[in-house]
C-alpha cells in the first residue's frame, strides 16, 4: 500500500501525464496527416482512374497487412541508410501516418460509396461540375457516416502509439518503464496508472463516438 | 536482400514458425474465452452481462503492449516465471478475445430472435438452443470478421518482439541490428508477413462478398 502511495507523488504523476500529453500529440497530428492523405487516397481509389486506382489500392493493401511496428522500425531504423534521418517523435508521426492513411483511405471509400448515388446525379443535373458536386454535396455526407469509423481507428491509434516506445519515443508507456525501472517497488503501481490513464481516455473517446454514431445517423 | 535470406534463412524460418504459432494459438483461445463473453452478454442473468460489459471494454481500450508488458514484468514478480513467448501469447489472447467477444456478439444478434424464441417453443433449455441453433448460425456470419481478427493477430504478434518471444520481428530486428542492412532487413520480414496476411485478407474480402 505504502508502495502505491509513494508512488503517486506529485512529480511521477506529472512525468506520467507529460507522457500522455506525448501521446496524445503524437495521435492527433497523425490522425490529421492520415485523414488528409487518407482522404486523397481514397478519392483515387474511388474515382478509378485506370491503373493509378490499381496500383493506389495494392499499396494500400500492402500497408494495411503490415504490421505497424514493422513500419516503425523501418521509418526509425530503415530510412537512415537512405539518408532520411528523423527524429523519435517524426518518425513515430511519419509511421502511423503510413499505417493509419491506408486504413483511412479504405473507411473513405466506402463512406463516399455509401453516399446515394443519386445525390451525385442530382447535383449534376443541377449543374454542378464533378467535382464541385463530390466537394459541395457527395463528401460532406460521406464525412457524416464515417466520423464514428475515424473516431475509433483514433482510439486504436493512441494505443498503437506505445508501440513507438522501442524507438524511445517518449508517450506514456516510456515514462512509466523510466519509473518502475528507477524502483521495482513501482512496477505493480505503475501498470495501473498506464492501464487507467489508457482506458480513461480511449473509453471517452469510444463514448463520444457512440454518441456521433446516434447523433449523426 | 540475398545476402541477408542467404544467411539468415534459419532464424526467419523459425521467425515465422514461432509468429504462426502464437497467432494460431492465440486465435484457438481467444475464440473460446470471447464466445463465452459473448453469450454472457446476451444471457437474461444481468450480472453475466454487467462482467461480460467489463471484461470488453477494459481490455479492448488498454494497449496490447501494456497488457503483454503486464505478464512479462508484474506476474513473475508474483507468481511463477513466464517467458516472453507465453507473455505474448497470453497477451494476444486476452487482447484479441474482447474483440472476438464483440464481433460474436453481434454475430449472435444478427441471428433472427425468432430462431431462439422457437427453439424454446420446441422445448429446448436456453444453452441448448444457443448451442444448437443460434451459435451455428452466428458463426457462419462472423467467419470473415474472425478472419480479419485473425490478420490483426498477426500483425499485433509483433508485440512478441518487445519481450523477446523470437517472433518473426525480433529476429528480423536482431538480423537488422547485427548486419547494419536494415533496409533490406526489414524488407524481407515485411515480405514474410506479407505472405501470410495478404491471401488471408482476400479470402476474406472474397467471403464478404459472397455472403452478401
Amino acid at each position: 500500500m505504502q508502495n502505491f502511495i509513494n508512488a503517486y507523488s506529485w512529480v511521477d504523476l506529472r512525468y506520467l501525464l507529460e507522457g500522455l500529453w506525448i501521446t496524445i500529440e503524437v495521435s492527433v497530428i497523425s490522425i490529421v496527416f492520415s485523414y488528409i492523405l487518407g482522404a486523397i487516397l481514397g478519392l483515387i481509389r474511388y474515382i478509378k482512374v485506370k491503373y493509378l486506382s490499381a496500383i493506389v489500392g495494392f499499396i494500400i493493401d500492402l500497408i494495411r497487412n503490415l504490421p505497424l511496428l514493422l513500419i516503425i522500425f523501418f521509418t526509425y531504423f530503415g530510412l537512415p541508410n537512405i539518408g532520411i534521418r528523423l527524429n523519435p517523435i517524426w518518425s513515430s508521426i511519419l509511421a502511423m501516418s503510413i499505417f493509419e492513411s491506408a486504413m483511412l483511405a479504405e473507411i473513405i471509400r466506402s463512406g463516399i460509396g455509401a453516399v446515394d448515388s443519386g445525390q451525385m446525379e442530382g447535383a449534376r443535373a443541377n449543374g454542378l461540375t464533378y467535382w464541385q458536386a463530390m466537394w459541395h454535396i457527395v463528401l460532406p455526407q460521406a464525412q457524416k457516416k464515417m466520423i464514428p469509423t475515424i473516431v475509433s481507428q483514433f482510439i486504436s491509434l493512441i494505443k498503437d502509439t506505445s508501440l513507438a516506445t522501442i524507438i524511445v519515443l517518449p508517450d506514456l508507456m516510456y515514462h512509466a518503464q523510466i519509473i518502475y525501472g528507477q524502483n521495482s517497488n513501482y512496477i505493480l503501481p505503475m501498470f495501473l496508472a498506464l492501464a487507467v490513464m489508457y482506458f480513461v481516455v480511449c473509453y471517452l473517446l469510444s463514448i463520444l463516438s457512440h454518441y456521433l454514431e446516434k447523433r449523426l445517423a | 536482400m540475398i545476402s541477408i535470406i542467404a544467411n539468415h534463412w534459419q532464424d526467419l524460418l523459425y521467425g515465422l514458425g514461432q509468429t504462426l504459432l502464437c497467432s494460431i494459438l492465440a486465435l484457438f483461445f481467444s475464440l473460446i474465452i470471447g464466445s463465452f463473453f459473448a453469450i454472457f452478454e446476451v444471457v437474461p442473468s444481468k450480472t453475466l452481462r454487467v462482467i461480460a460489459r467489463i471484461y470488453i471494454e477494459v481490455f479492448r481500450n488498454i494497449p496490447l503492449l501494456v497488457i503483454t508488458m503486464f505478464f512479462y514484468v508484474v506476474i513473475p514478480m508474483f507468481f511463477v516465471k513466464v517467458n516472453g513467448f507465453t507473455a505474448g501469447t497470453i497477451g494476444l489472447t486476452i487482447y484479441t478475445s474482447a474483440f472476438i467477444a464483440e464481433t460474436v456478439r453481434s454475430g449472435i444478434q444478427s441471428v433472427d430472435s425468432g430462431q431462439m424464441e422457437g427453439s424454446r417453443a420446441n422445448g429446448m433449455t436456453f444453452t441448448q438452443a444457443m448451442r444448437y441453433i443460434v451459435l451455428p448460425q452466428a458463426f457462419r456470419i462472423v467467419i470473415p470478421p474472425l478472419g480479419n481478427q485473425f490478420i490483426n493477430l498477426v500483425k499485433n504478434s509483433s508485440v512478441l518482439a518487445f519481450v523477446a518471444g523470437f517472433d518473426l520481428m525480433y529476429q528480423g530486428n536482431t538480423i537488422a541490428s547485427t548486419s547494419f542492412d536494415t533496409l533490406n532487413a526489414y524488407f524481407v520480414v515485411g515480405v514474410l508477413y506479407l505472405i501470410i496476411t495478404m491471401p488471408l485478407s482476400y479470402y476474406m474480402r472474397y467471403l464478404e462478398k459472397r455472403l452478401d
